[in-house]
């Protein structure tokens, strides 16, 4: 055997040492800030707790077993905020198309372009907690924009986040604004990156409209559609700052996501159920792991295929 | 002695500042709260005077931040414990009794005679037979109505009574006529829609029967529950519109502009009608309407209260400092400066603002029992549910069957039978 012929044990030469040393401040932030809180949130969600030390500083949880999950099972709140987080995901990925077409209008040189692609920009930058208040008055009953556009158009006005069936996409709308405009800035610098060459070699063999676009634009724009899928499937996933600065989950819950579920069952101020809260989060974190495996397994075969 | 600090992150600095007050050969307690800038003051003053009176003692005051005190209470009770702590009383303070937190105060309350003197809120402070509170302050919850609308509308100004409950939804279907919403109400924040449940019930079965629900212990499901419902369902069409996405603040400015003709909400709120601009001439109080004819009239009024810790280091000043706090004289002072009911019964009020002497008479005359607030009485999680519930009627209404399935369940998983 191949390896027979090497001297046996290890020696750390400065080749062997130095890729660890390297990689060992990555690895101890990684292992304490993201390894550690899964295990012990994965651990905390087999405990029923109140989130309190006795005077004597110890735990006054009891152990449940998988009893968090079984309620989860049967637990009405949770199943709204599934189907929610399913209706952002599917949502969410409007973002891809609408910012791809205005990264596409604005890819042009025009006077003062420059202008108006940082005023498409603008919702990005801007905090979503702003995001949040601005599309809450615009849907505000009385006096909203939006309220008052309906009066004026169905004689009775729409208070879209006091309906329960429209709240979520109310909120889902307010998400897209910034997102479409994160894709946008994406798709922005992945036309800049399409090979001249190629789009004349097509537009000789004939090919305009719809057909330029599929088969010659989109096909250099992998890379980009690609991060813009990661980064539009994650925020839709972690959508809670809007829930909570817009609605608070209502009315009654009908908004509520997973995320913004967790937060309330664990930290909210009728909550305090640690370990609710905890087994919460190990479902989130157990479909987004779904996600997070596929990407991760698709940059490994690209790498392997170079 | 007082620092006005935010966050947790103050704790060193106030240990700092309590070093330097043993100094001064003074036996320190310590005392977290959560107070506003006029609740503040008051407590100020109360200080100056006990200090004045103990000169021994000096009483630090670290104050809160209102929202963060929440969250940092569950911290400092564990990892660094002040003698005193503000927080609610009933079963928002069970929890901190339950681990051990709170210390019994029984023979405080033996020692001054304040099973007498604080009767009406002996059993809010009460778990297991022993007392873990003193409740200082407490305000009423009532119907508050605009005179101006009124008016607008055509109907005639409720008595100094109230009005029977018939004769409310009949003024119901006038100010709708009118294009006045007739009770309106902000229920994004959830727990304004308690309030009006909270009445119709302890009006439709009485105080015991609505401690009961609270506690878990009637099913939702029960003629008697149907009956509270038969009554929210009355008075549904005259709440105003789209009030699950407005705060209450907001459904005040409603009442303020003569959009909205009644108000179910606590003494609070006086203020905010203020500020905008309603005053003595057009704000009105009146106690819920009676809905079942002879049961004892209750009322709501949630009561605030200071808890001896378990990690107390000076417990036995602290108990002095909590026997003053449950008198007449230090309750009449710091309730007149915030504008709030004392629950000493021998403490006075001021006689020149109606509201405050219409809560006290409301509530001294309430024999049917005083209630502390659906999500002060109830579990905390079992509250959060109910007012899900009672928000959900209030949109969806045909949704009846489908609440009270949900809220059945709820109860059956919390409270197994």
């Amino acid at each position: 055997m191949a390896q027979a012929s090497q001297p046996v044990g290890r020696r750390w030469t400065q080749r062997t040492l130095a890729p660890w040393l390297f990689l060992a401040p990555g690895m101890f932030m990684f292992t304490v800030y993201v390894l550690w809180p899964i295990v012990q949130s994965v651990t905390l969600s087999f405990y029923d707790w109140n989130g309190l030390y006795n005077r004597d500083g110890q735990f006054t949880g009891t152990f449940v077993g998988m009893g968090n999950y079984a309620e989860l099972m049967t637990d009405p709140a949770f199943e709204t905020s599934l189907w929610n987080n399913l209706k952002w995901l599917v949502l969410y990925m409007l973002a891809l198309p609408i910012g791809l077409f205005i990264a596409i209008f604005l890819n042009q040189t025009v006077t003062g372009i420059r202008v108006y692609k940082s005023l498409f920009f603008f919702p990005f930058v801007i905090s979503q907690v702003v995001v949040g208040l601005i599309f809450a008055w615009f849907y505000a009953p009385n006096f909203g924009l939006f309220y008052l556009l309906t009066e004026s158009v169905f004689g009775k006005g729409t208070a879209i986040l006091a309906d329960p069936d429209l709240v979520t996409y109310g909120i889902i709308a307010a998400g897209l604004w910034p997102q479409i405009a994160y894709v946008m800035i994406l798709y922005l610098t992945g036309l800049n990156n399409v090979a001249p060459d190629q789009v004349e070699a097509a537009r000789l063999d004939g090919a305009k409209g719809w057909r330029m676009l599929w088969y010659v634009i989109l096909p250099q724009l992998r890379p980009a559609t690609f991060i813009a899928v990661i980064v539009t499937v994650i925020g839709a996933l972690r959508s809670f700052d809007l829930v909570s600065i817009m609605t608070n989950g209502g009315p009654f819950g009908s908004s509520r996501v997973l995320s913004y579920y967790m937060f309330e069952m664990a930290l909210g101020e009728y909550g305090f159920r640690m370990g609710y809260g905890a087994a919460i989060a190990v479902v989130l974190f157990a479909i987004m792991m779904i996600f997070i495996s596929g990407f991760i397994w698709k940059m490994w075969r690209d790498e392997k295929e170079r | 002695m007082v620092h006005t600090l935010k966050g947790a992150l103050t704790l060193g600095a106030a240990l700092l500042l309590s070093t330097a007050a043993f100094a001064q050969d003074k036996r320190v307690v310590t005392w977290n709260a959560d107070y506003d800038p006029i609740p503040l003051a008051a407590a100020e003053a109360l200080i100056a005077d006990f200090e004045a009176a103990n000169p021994e003692i000096d009483v630090v005051l670290t104050n809160f931040d209102h929202e963060a005190y929440k969250n940092a209470i569950r911290n400092f009770l564990t990892a660094d414990a002040p003698d005193l702590a503000n927080w609610y009383a009933a079963n928002r303070m069970r929890p901190f009794v339950e681990a051990g937190l709170f210390a019994d105060i029984s023979d405080v309350w033996a020692n001054n005679g304040l099973t007498e003197s604080l009767a009406s809120s002996v059993l809010s402070s009460t778990i297991d037979g022993k007392q873990y509170a003193i409740p200082y302050t407490y305000y009423q919850w009532g119907v508050y109505y605009s005179r101006d609308a009124y008016k607008a509308a055509g109907v005639d100004l409720p008595a100094e009574g109230g009005v029977t409950w018939d004769q409310f939804l009949a003024n119901c279907e006038k100010f709708k006529a009118a294009g006045i919403d007739c009770v309106t109400t902000g229920s994004s924040a959830l727990w304004p829609v308690a309030g009006i449940f909270d009445y119709i019930s302890m009006r439709t079965n009485g105080y015991q029967f609505h401690s009961d629900l609270a506690a878990g212990k009637v099913s939702w499901t029960s003629p008697e529950v149907a009956a509270v419902f038969d009554n929210y369902a009355k008075l549904q069409p005259f709440v105003t519109e789209n009030h699950a996405a407005i705060d209450w603040q907001d459904a005040a400015a409603l009442l303020v502009q003569g959009k909205a003709a009644n108000y179910v909400m606590g003494n609070f709120a006086v203020g905010v009608f203020k500020e905008g601009g309603m005053t003595n001439d057009n704000l009105g109080f009146m106690v819920f309407p009676e809905i079942t004819p002879g049961i004892a009239r209750a009322e709501e009024a949630p009561t605030d209260t200071i808890h001896l810790t378990s990690g107390a280091k000076n417990p036995e000043d602290a108990k002095t400092f909590l026997a003053y706090m449950a008198s007449a004289e230090a309750q009449t002072k710091w309730n007149g400066a915030v504008g709030q009911l004392p629950t000493n019964k021998n403490a006075s009020v001021d006689a020149a603002d109606p509201f405050l002497t219409a809560g006290f008479n409301a509530l001294s005359t309430a024999t049917g029992g005083i209630a502390q607030f659906w999500d002060r009485d109830a579990d905390a999680e079992y509250a959060k549910a109910g007012m899900e519930g009672f928000q959900q009627f209030l949109v969806q209404p045909d949704q009846r069957q489908a609440i009270l399935d949900r809220l059945e369940q709820t109860r059956l998983r919390i409270y197994p039978q």
